[in-house]
This record gives C-alpha cells, structure tokens and sequence, in this order.
C-alpha cells in the first residue's frame, strides 16, 4: 500500500501541468460560444440581412456551437472511441426526429389553417 | 419594470388576499365557504405537518444528525432515500387529492360540493405532483441507491450534482405545497395547455406556481439523467461489459438517456410560456403571430418519452424481481435489453398520439398511430420474457412478487387499451372522456407506482438493515391492487358511456352506480396508502426481529446484495472484478461470496457538502419571487446562487480519506458476521432465522 501524500503529490503535479492548456482550451471554447451567440443577436438588431439569409445564418451559426461545445467542453475530438461515435450517431438522430417532426406537423397545421 | 416597483412594493403581488383563509372568511357565498374550508384544512395539515417535523426533531435532537448525516451528505444511498421520502411524502397528498376528486364525481350528479375552480386545481395538482414529485424522485431514489451498488461503484460520477438534483426537485415539491397556503395552484392540468394558461385567460398566479414547479423540478430531472448515464458508463467495477449489467442497470441507463433528450423541451416550452405571462411575448397567444399549437408538440416531445422515462425502471425492478423470486437466471436476457433500448428509441417517435385531434392530416396522424402501435412488440417480448422466467421456478409469493404478478395482468389490460387508442378513430371517440384516463392510470399505477413499491419492499432490507413487515405488506398490496381495479375498470366503462374527464359535475343519472364504485375503489387505495404507514411503523419497531445484517435476504443476484445491510458509506471495501452475468450468484455458488480481500487501501470519499440545501433554499426563494414577482428577492438569490457556485471552484479540498484501519475493521466485522449466521433456506426467508446470509438452492433451468 502506498502513502496516500505521496500520490497525492504526483497527481497534483500532474495536473499543475495540464492546468494552463485546460485552461487555454476553455477560454477558447468560452471565446467562440460567446462570439458564435452574439454574431446572431447583432445581426438580428441591426438587420443585416434579409429574413431568409438571416434564418439559415443563425442555423448555420447554432451548429457550428454545437461543435464548438462539443469539442471544447465536452471534449470529443478525432481520436476514434466507439462509445463515442453512438452517442454523438444517437443524439444527432433524435434531434432530427425532434426538429424533422415539428416542421412536418406545424407546417402541415398552418397549411391547413383558414387564410387570415 | 424600474427600480421604483422593486422598492415600493416589497412583497410583490402579496397581500392578505392572498391566503385562501383569509379569502374564506371575508366572503358570504356558502360554495365559497365548503372549498375554502377544504382547501384551509389542507393548508392547515400541511402547516401542522412541518411543525411537527420541526418539534420532533428538536425533541430528539436530531437537527445535527439532519443536517450532517442527511440534508448535506453527497452519499449516493442517502440521497436515494432522501427522494423515496419525498415521493411518498407527495404520494400522500396526491391520493388524498385523488379521493377527494373521486368523491366529488360519486355526488357530482348535477352539483356536488366541489367549486369547478377548486376540482381543477385539484386535479393539475394530483397530475403534477404525481408525474413530477412522486414517480420522478421515486424512480430517480431507486436508481439512486441500487445503481452504484449494482455496477461495483463507491459512489456516482458527480455526487454534489447529485445534491443539487436532489435539491432542486425538493424545491419544486415545496414550491407545489406552499401553493395550498399562500395563493392557489394552476387550473390547467398538468400540461397547462396556452392559450387557457396565458394571462389573458389566467391572469392569476396559480399557472405561475406550475411553470416555476415544473422548471425547478425538469432541471434536477436533467442533470440527474447526466449524472446517471455518465456513472454507468464510466464508474463499471473491472470486468463489467455492458452485457454484464443487472436489467435494472440497464434500465437506469436507457431512462437516463432518455431524460437527457427528454426534459429540455419541457425546460424550454414552460420557460417559454413564462416570457409570455411576464414579459408580454407571443410564443403561444392567440394573436400577433402566437401558435399555441407549438406548445403540445413540443411539451409531448417530452410528454411522452417521459411515460417511458417513468416505466422502464420499473421493469428494471420486475425484471430483478420476478428472476430473484424464481430463483432462476433471467430468460432472454439479450432481449430484454434489447427491448428496453427499442422502447427508449420508439418513445421519441410517438408524440403526435397525446394530440391526434389538433387538427393535422390523417396521413400525419397514421404514421405515429402505427408507430405507437409498434412499441407493443418490444413491451409483449418483455412480458413473455418475465413468464418464461417464471416457468418452473421456485416461485415465492412475496409482497415483491405479489405486486409483479398483478402488473402483468393490469399492464397487458393497459397495454391493450393504449393500442386501441393509437388507433386514431377510436382516439377521436374517447380522447377526452375518462376512458383516456383509465388507460394512463392503468400504465402508471400498476406499471410504475406498483414496480416502485415492489423495488421498496425488495431493497428496503439493503437500505436500513431490516425486513419490513409481511402481513401488512400484504394487506397495503391487496389493497393497491383491488382498490385500483375498483377505482379504475368503471372509469373505462364511463368514458365509453361519454363522461368527459375533467368535468366536476355530470347531468347523465346512469352515471352515479358506477361513479360510486369508483369512489369505494379510491377508498380501498387510501386504505393501501394506510397500510404501507402502518408497515413502516410495526417494521421499525420489530427491527430487532427482522435484521438483515449480512445483506443477503432474498438470495440475490447481482452485487448490491454482495454487501452489508446497509452498505458502508463506501460501498465495497475493494472493488470487485466480474467476469459474469448475475456476479454475486456466481460466487455464492463457487463459495467466494464473503471473502476477505489480501490487502485493505485508504478510500477517499466526497466531503459532505451544503452546495445542494444552499441550492434547494435559493432556488425555492427565487422561483416563490417569481410567482408573486417579489423582484429584490429574485435578484438577491439569484446572485446568491452564482455566488455559491463560483465559491465551490474555488474550492480545492473536497475529499475525505477513510484510513485502511477503519475500512479493516468494519469489513471483518461484516465477514464474522456472514460467517456466523446460518445460511437459510428460501422456505424461511419470513422467520427471524433470516440473518441475511443465504443457502445455495438450486433450481433445475428447463432446457
């Protein structure tokens, strides 16, 4: 049985190690999310483009934080882990489901709504 | 808002109007008068309630033991518990809301005594604090305890988050309590359905206590479902494939998966529906652009992953009960597992069902009636799966057992049923009479409320050291079982006779015979109710008969019960390496069940910590200054909160070492004991004899 200082010790140099480029890799992670959320708000209070652009901007901008997030904060990169890969596969294809199946009903609501 | 309204009115919308009381006394209508006293009576237990908590505990002095060993502990069992207290401790109101709903329809022939305000609340409490407050802390409470023990861990991934869960619902739960005291609760049932919900037509605070409640207790629901799925995929004991888990486990895992998909529409679509009431948004009005529409699809894109939240633990719990009452290994393991993940993957696919009239195209609707449909393959393999598990097992009638067997037949009857409503024209016919209701109750009743007091009576041995009582086990299980029936088959009959649910009153006189059944029914469950008290009581106070200490009542199968009654803060004193399915039957076989390890390590543990009851306080404060808009308080605990969470990151020492010594000692003090106590045959499982250390019995597996 080891001394349990002594470990604690190592482990803590250990991390003192990592601790500035975990550190480095939030800010960054903070820096884009910020920025990636405010893009959107400012286009939207200064109108900067026309509703369509503007709609598909905003989407393009929500999936690229999407990576941001998972790449900075919870931290999946290109090594290849299977355990992975399912659980990014599955939520991508429930949020299809999810977002799929709402444009489908509203859309098919409104279209069966009386003209105003 | 300026800074004026936040100073010149300290208390918000507060004033002495508020207390329903109060309200009662200054008013002369008789109606006014009965519903008041019902609801001042209710209010007075609740306040009669909390202050003989708080006389008891200062009596015993149990206020340090509170707080140190319970309200602050980041142990994982202790906070299972805290839920399953909290569950019951809403399950009660709720079924009394439940009776007196009951009673209120066995008079309601052109009247009866309840105001039409008054039986709304009633039931979107009932409905609330069933889903929300009772089922969720219950399940979550099981998981909770049994998960970490099942899969060799010391404890979850993340046990402050798991304080804060805990928290979180807590406050959610007090939040629907006070609402009996202070104000009244929504009228608009337990989804609160806009544009009715929105302030034009309910300008009151009532659905402001429902969307506060809900947001509190769908954020603990997510980060427990984060805590849950991260703990089984990374805190496995060596050995254990994915394969190897328990089915409870595997349940857990799906159901908090589940949660994590699940809760965030509701978190959003009530958050949502607050924007519009406060701050005069449009996201569900009537008028300028509002589509109240997009509010049932998006709260059934949680409504209904959330029923399948709610019952697969529960067939987590029956599939661990019906093998360990058979005494046999589970039948169809692989495909037991395999249903539950078909079942978590189709819940998110059969939304549209809670709304087939809203009005979109038959082709719409007959895609997801027959993928509702399709969720009855995977639940039917389970149910063949549960019977061949039984088949030519030594079945023992245990209350556990008792409960299970009667899930079968009500949840086929249920499951039936539920296929019929997916039907789309038979959905227009009943979809809103009581037929719909029967048919959610005969899911969530015997399929959760029983699984989940059949996983208390099963593990409450493993939590506290003794058995609870038979008898009145048996009584409380006879008396859910028959008092459900009687409370629930009529109700299918009057939903076809065309009894709209929801209605206080009725004018059809062929109504009341079967009204009146129902209502004897509702009694025979608060009786149930009564007898799971009394079962607590004659339990504690013959503990002495019925200690378990070596942990092993019921000749069990996977590792919670491969440990002391109850379990050391640390679980397991060396982690154990599995090579197998159902690991602690393996070893009792190859008699390597108590054994004592080579060599015993320092354990580090998480520091208890005030993170969750600090959390549980702000946010209960926070959400009641929302209700009444008391804005200074809002602001105060908000920052209150953040402050406390960016003090905790500040925070470096979290750990507290259990030295190897003391570790030593309670484990040898354990191994004696298992070695002492006489090993007893399943026959004796009832008697005194059942130290908690059972004989090897085997049972012949047909082929």
């Amino acid at each position: 049985m080891s001394e349990p200082i002594v470990t604690r010790t190592s482990a803590t140099n250990a991390l003192r190690a990592n601790e500035r480029r975990d550190f480095m890799s939030y800010m960054w992670g903070f820096g884009l999310a910020l920025g990636l959320t405010l893009v959107p708000f400012a286009l939207v209070q200064w109108q900067a483009m026309a509703r369509d652009p503007l709609l598909i901007t905003i989407a393009v901008l929500a999936l690229v934080q999407t990576v941001v997030h998972f790449r900075y904060f919870l931290h999946l990169d290109r090594k290849r882990k299977r355990e992975d890969l399912l659980l990014v596969l599955f939520s991508t294809s429930l949020l299809i489901i999810m977002v799929a199946g709402t444009i489908w009903i509203m859309a098919n609501l409104a279209e069966r709504m009386t003209p105003i | 808002m300026s800074w004026s309204t936040i100073f010149n009115h300290p208390l918000g919308l507060l004033g002495a109007d508020s207390f329903p009381f109060l309200a009662m006394l200054s008013s002369d209508d008789s109606d006014i008068f009965i519903n008041g006293l019902l609801g001042s009576f209710a209010a007075a237990l609740v306040i009669i309630s909390v202050m003989v908590v708080v006389a008891l505990l200062t009596r015993y002095r149990a206020w340090r033991t509170l707080w140190f060993d319970w309200l602050t502990s980041t142990d994982h069992k202790k906070i299972g518990i805290m839920y399953v207290v909290l569950a019951l401790v809403m399950l009660t109101r709720a079924i009394a809301e439940a009776v007196l709903m009951r009673a209120q329809g066995a008079v309601g022939l052109g009247g009866g005594f309840l105001s039409s305000d008054h039986f709304a609340q009633l039931f979107s409490t009932h409905g609330t604090i069933m889903i929300f407050f009772m089922a969720m802390p219950f399940l979550t409470g099981l998981i909770n305890y049994v998960v970490p023990l099942q899969i060799g861990a010391r404890d979850v991934a993340f046990p402050i988050l798991n304080s804060i869960s805990l928290w979180l619902t807590a406050a959610g739960a007090a939040l629907v309590m006070i609402s009996l005291v202070v104000g009244a609760f929504s009228t608009g049932g337990w989804f609160g359905y806009p544009p009715y919900t929105e302030t034009l037509y309910n300008p009151g605070i009532g659905v402001d206590y429902w969307i506060w409640s809900l947001t509190l207790a769908s954020l603990g629901s997510t980060l427990t479902g984060i805590n849950i799925a991260v703990t089984i995929y990374k805190k496995r004991a060596p050995g254990m494939k994915l394969y190897y888990m328990p089915l409870f486990t595997w349940t857990a895992l799906c159901t908090a998966i589940m949660m994590i998909f699940a809760m965030p529409p509701l978190t959003v679509v009530t958050l949502q529906l607050a924007l519009d009431r406060y701050l005069d948004f449009h996201f569900f009005t009537n008028g300028l652009g509002g589509n109240q529409m997009n509010f049932l699809n998006m709260f059934w894109l949680f409504g209904h992953p959330e029923v399948y939240i709610l019952i697969l633990p529960a067939f987590g719990v029956y599939s661990e009960i019906f093998s360990t009452f058979s005494g046999k290994v589970l039948f169809g393991y692989k495909s037991l597992v395999w249903a539950t993940i078909s079942i978590a993957f189709l819940s998110f696919l059969v939304w549209l069902h809670h709304f087939f009239t809203m009005g979109q195209s038959g082709h719409i609707n007959a895609v997801f009636g027959i993928a509702s449909m399709l969720i009855g393959i995977p639940t039917g393999v389970k149910i063949y799966d549960w019977m061949w598990t039984m088949l030519r097992g030594r079945i023992r009638f245990s209350v556990p057992m008792i409960y299970s067997l009667a899930f079968i037949f009500l949840f086929v009857i249920g499951g039936i049923t539920g296929i019929m409503l997916a039907n789309p024209i038979l959905d227009y016919q009943v979809h809103n009479t009581v037929f719909l209701v029967a048919h959610f109750h005969n899911m969530v009743v015997p399929g959760v409320l029983f699984g989940m007091l059949a996983g208390y009576t099963f593990w409450f041995p493993k939590a506290f050291g003794f058995r609870l009582d038979e008898r009145w086990g048996r009584i409380s299980a006879y008396c859910w079982i028959f008092g459900w029936m009687g409370a629930f088959f009529p109700l299918y009959i009057l939903g076809l006779m065309g009894l709209p649910r929801r209605s206080v009153a009725y004018e059809q006189a062929s109504y009341v015979p079967l009204e009146i059944v129902a209502f004897v029914g509702a009694l025979l469950v608060a009786a149930a109710l009564m007898a799971l008290v009394i079962q607590l009581w004659v339990s504690i106070k013959y503990r002495e008969k019925n200690r378990v200490f070596v942990g092993d009542p019921w000749n069990g199968r996977s590792l919670e019960w491969a440990t002391s009654a109850p379990p050391p803060e640390y679980n397991f004193p060396v982690v154990p390496s599995i090579n197998d399915r159902d690991a602690f039957t393996a070893a009792k076989e190859f008699g390597v069940g108590y054994q004592e390890p080579d060599a015993y390590v320092n354990i580090e543990i998480p520091q208890n910590s005030a993170m969750g009851p600090v959390f549980g306080g702000t946010s209960f404060l926070l959400a009641f200054g929302l209700v009444w808009q008391i804005w200074w308080l809002v602001i105060l605990t908000g920052l209150i909160t953040i402050g406390t969470l960016v003090m905790r990151g500040f925070q470096r020492d979290t750990l507290k070492i259990i030295p190897a010594e003391a570790v030593c000692r309670t484990h040898q003090h354990w191994i004696q004991a298992a070695r002492l106590a006489l090993p007893i045959k399943r026959s004796q499982e009832h008697t005194a004899a059942n130290k908690g250390r059972a004989a090897i019995e085997t049972v012949e597996v047909p082929t």
